[in-house]
């Protein structure tokens, strides 16, 4: 018979609390969320990062291709299959070039972007009515300013469009960035966590209220940028 | 010019994993070749599975609501809703809720494939020309036949394009069904320790190339399903304009 | 003096009726800390100023509470630790550690042996003591040092939930041959591969279960409870072990070897860290027994907590950090 030094507190397992059956426990939510807070902010940079520079990239082509109508269906067909690869397969797929970590998850991230911004980047633009450019070009406008103060603009709100889909998709996406090794709140979703009901329903729903939190941000800018749809609208 | 070359080597290594069977990462279990194809298959499982009855119960639904006109803030919301939420959040919702296995995650993944098949059945028959529903009408054609005789072929087209985009979105989630207790070809990609980066590679290829050919198919359908005569109008209107975006509904996986 | 021998042997034998009476089974009220005395304080060492180590983990809870522990310690030691928890199964922490990723991490022997060691499960040592021996010379061939085993013993076993195993009726694990063909075995994705899971299972006791399924080490308990799986991979210090809903089947062909937990440090490191080391791992393993191990993985497994905040409860409980 070992004599047990230093007993640590024994704590009675026969029955269980809402924690140890893995219920939903609004105190537990209450004292530990702040676990959530670095995952919740890797998620934040992931996806406003991607956005941005797949915004830039996207916008960028749908330019080149403003005036040079053939590029578009090349794009199309390359920005559509980098759409429809998996972004989990794309993280395995790009290893072996950038490694595991944040790049190789924005590098995906941002190839998923691409077609749904170029394409209402374009769309946008094509839908500038005519009476608009005519006026434009009646006024003496070089091509430059014509896009850049005519077409843009009224071509803003088809854009903003394409953002808010591009940031709330991808904000799903960037939930499977942990097995990028880029952090996020995937990790908040594997091993026994994932049957564990109070975490579930938080970390599901930081997620949903970031998607949502950016879609009504960038309608704000929207709104602020076109004040003229809002006149409309009243 | 290295970094070239390891490019290659890991990538080749991958290939090499799809058709050569290998012992396991820690010995004692064969991986890899033959293997692949019974990980295909219960990705293709769980991926019809929840593919077929998604169709069965989001189609009449849109059928019902685009030919009543009605609730289309309903039918489009619920692809918005479907956007903000991860699927892995879905997954792992239901995995707390109702357990693990084959048939919870069938369950997340038929919600997740709903959505755009319902917006784009309501869209589809919405869009039908108002004077051929009238004309049906006129002619003595009850709701049913209408629906069944004029507004669904018509529509054909764009829900195919729905079960095309939930049939990308449900291959692609399924590849992390393990996580929620459901084989897939996700399990290589999440157990380095038996397949090796090779096999996570070669999983991760077979997915990638089962997405692009199950959104390649579903195109030809798609574009077979478009009746000769409308097709080639849309073409000629495609050519002016740029609809051939409108097909594509939004992905999330 | 015969008087005297009999009342020292009167009083220890008192005291150890007390220290077994005081330790009660999970039944006990919370808070039950017993009368044990505390250990001794790590105390911090000056010559350990300045000199870093790096310790890693594999990726299971007991890891977790280990590694953490490990590295608080050593760090009231005065030691500088840098941490690489979570790194995979045993593969790839010991890549990890051939690579110098890390400086140590804490592995089982019997696993060192049957995965690193080319030891067949039949031939491995039976006894701890032997176990860790043979597991000592085969870190040394690396190149690093195994320090003093852990008086716990995480021991692979099989179990169920007590009403499966009452109504199969099975108490050891070769009761499962008849019914071999209804049972569904659930193990983490390794099992599948290794020579003391799976594989050791069908080869000694020929078993051949109807379906193996891989679940997440961490889900395994829920597979059993779910009714997915008859039988699951268990570990003798698991956390659920503790409610008393399960039963480990007895492992009457001695399949299964001893599984003490053993600090494995690079040697040359070893060397150039001093004796403040051993001396605080020596310390600190003094109160790592198999009851404490169940409770310290059960806070994780089931009360969520924090492998770090259980990590410094134990240091604290133990009186190892003041």
């Amino acid at each position: 018979m070992i004599l047990e030094l230093a007993q640590v507190e024994i704590h009675r397992r026969s029955t269980g609390g809402c924690v140890q059956n893995d219920g939903f426990c609004p105190d537990w939510i209450v004292h530990n969320l702040d676990r959530y807070v670095d995952p919740f902010r890797e998620q934040v940079v992931l996806v406003v990062v991607s956005v941005a520079i797949g915004f830039v990239i996207a916008s960028a082509l749908a330019l080149l291709a403003h005036r040079r109508r053939w590029l578009v269906g090349p794009i199309i067909g390359v920005t559509g299959v980098l759409y429809t690869i998996p972004s989990l397969a794309a993280f395995f797929l790009l290893q072996p070039i950038t490694g595991r970590g944040s790049l190789t998850a924005i590098i995906a991230l941002v190839a998923y972007t691409l077609l749904i911004i170029f394409r209402n980047v374009t769309t946008g633009l094509r839908g500038v009515p005519a009476e608009a450019t005519d006026a434009g070009r009646g006024l003496g406008l070089t091509d430059n300013q014509l896009l850049w103060k005519v077409e843009v603009p009224l071509a803003l709100p088809e854009i903003m469009a394409g953002l808010r889909i591009a940031s709330t998709t991808t904000v799903g996406l960037a939930t499977l960035a942990f097995f990028a090794g880029a952090g996020g709140l995937g990790e908040r979703f594997v091993g026994s966590q994932i049957v564990f009901k109070s975490n579930v329903v938080v970390a599901g729903a930081l997620c949903v209220l970031l998607a949502v939190a950016l879609d009504l941000i960038i309608l704000l800018v929207q709104r602020l940028l076109t004040p003229w749809t809002r006149a409309r609208a009243t | 010019m290295h970094t070239t070359l390891a490019f290659l080597g890991q990538f080749g290594d991958g290939i090499d994993f799809i058709f050569h069977q290998r012992e396991s990462r820690g010995g004692g279990v064969q991986v890899g070749g033959s293997e692949m194809l019974d990980l295909t298959w219960q990705h293709l499982k769980l991926s019809g599975a929840a593919l077929g009855i998604a169709t069965l119960v989001a189609v009449p639904v849109g059928l019902v609501l685009g030919h009543i006109r009605r609730f289309s803030f309903l039918a489009i919301s619920v692809s918005n809703i479907g956007r903000a939420v991860p699927t892995l959040a879905l997954l792992a919702f239901f995995a707390a809720y109702l357990g693990l296995g084959f048939g919870n995650v069938v369950f997340a993944l038929t919600l997740l494939a709903i959505p755009p098949i319902l917006t784009n059945t309501y869209i589809g028959v919405y869009q039908v020309d108002r004077d051929t529903v009238d004309a049906a009408h006129g002619m003595g054609m009850s709701d049913a036949q209408i629906v069944r005789r004029v507004e669904l072929p018509l529509a054909m087209a764009t829900i195919a394009g729905g079960v095309r985009t939930s049939a990308v979105n449900v291959i692609a989630t399924a590849t992390i069904a393990p996580l929620a207790g459901a084989t897939s070809l996700g399990f290589p990609i999440l157990n380095a320790q038996i397949y090796g980066p090779e096999g996570q590679i070669g999983a991760a290829i077979v997915v990638a190339v089962l997405a692009v050919a199950a959104d390649v198919l579903l195109g030809l359908v798609q574009r077979a399903a478009t009746p000769r005569g409308v097709r080639l109008e849309a073409e000629d209107r495609e050519r002016r304009s740029f609809t051939m975006f409108r097909k594509r509904g939004v992905q999330t996986t | 003096m015969r008087r005297n021998l009999l009342a020292v042997l009167v009083l220890v034998s008192l005291t150890a009726f007390a220290a077994c009476g005081s330790d009660d089974n999970g039944d006990s009220n919370k808070g039950e800390s017993s009368s044990g005395t505390k250990l001794a304080a790590i105390k911090n060492d000056p010559a350990n100023k300045g000199k870093s180590v790096t310790i890693g983990s594999k990726n299971f809870t007991e890891e977790f509470i280990l590694g953490n522990i490990y590295a608080q310690a050593l760090k009231a030691a005065g030691y500088t630790v840098k941490t690489q928890f979570n790194l995979g199964s045993e593969q790839i922490a010991h890549k990890a550690l051939q690579k110098g990723q890390i400086d140590a991490y804490p592995e089982y022997t019997s696993t060192a042996l049957t995965s690193f060691f080319n030891v067949k499960i039949a031939d491995a040592p039976k006894t701890a003591s032997g176990s860790y021996a043979a597991a000592k010379k085969g870190w040394a061939k690396e190149g690093f040092t195994a320090l003093a085993p852990t008086p716990f013993n995480d021991a692979q076993a099989v179990g169920m939930t007590k009403k499966e195993a009452s109504s199969l009726g099975v108490k050891t694990i070769s009761d499962l041959k008849p019914k071999e063909s209804q049972i569904v075995f659930a193990g983490s994705p390794e099992c599948k591969q290794r020579v003391d899971c799976l594989l050791g299972l069908q080869q000694t006791y020929k078993l051949k279960f109807k379906k193996f399924v891989p679940v997440d080490i961490a889900q395994r308990y829920k597979t059993a409870d779910d009714g997915q799986a008859q039988l699951i991979e268990v570990f003798t210090t698991d956390g659920q072990l503790a409610t008393g809903k399960y039963v480990v089947l007895v492992d009457d062909k001695h399949l299964f070897p001893p599984y003490n937990a053993t600090l494995v440090v690079n040697s040359k490191k070893l060397s150039s860290l001093g004796p403040g080391v051993r001396t605080v791992v020596n310390q600190v393993q003094k109160g790592m027994t198999t009851r404490v191990m169940q409770e310290l993985n059960s806070r994780v497994d089931i009360d969520k907590q924090e492998p770090k905040d259980v990590a410094s409860e134990y240091l604290k409980e133990t009186g190892l950090v003041r």
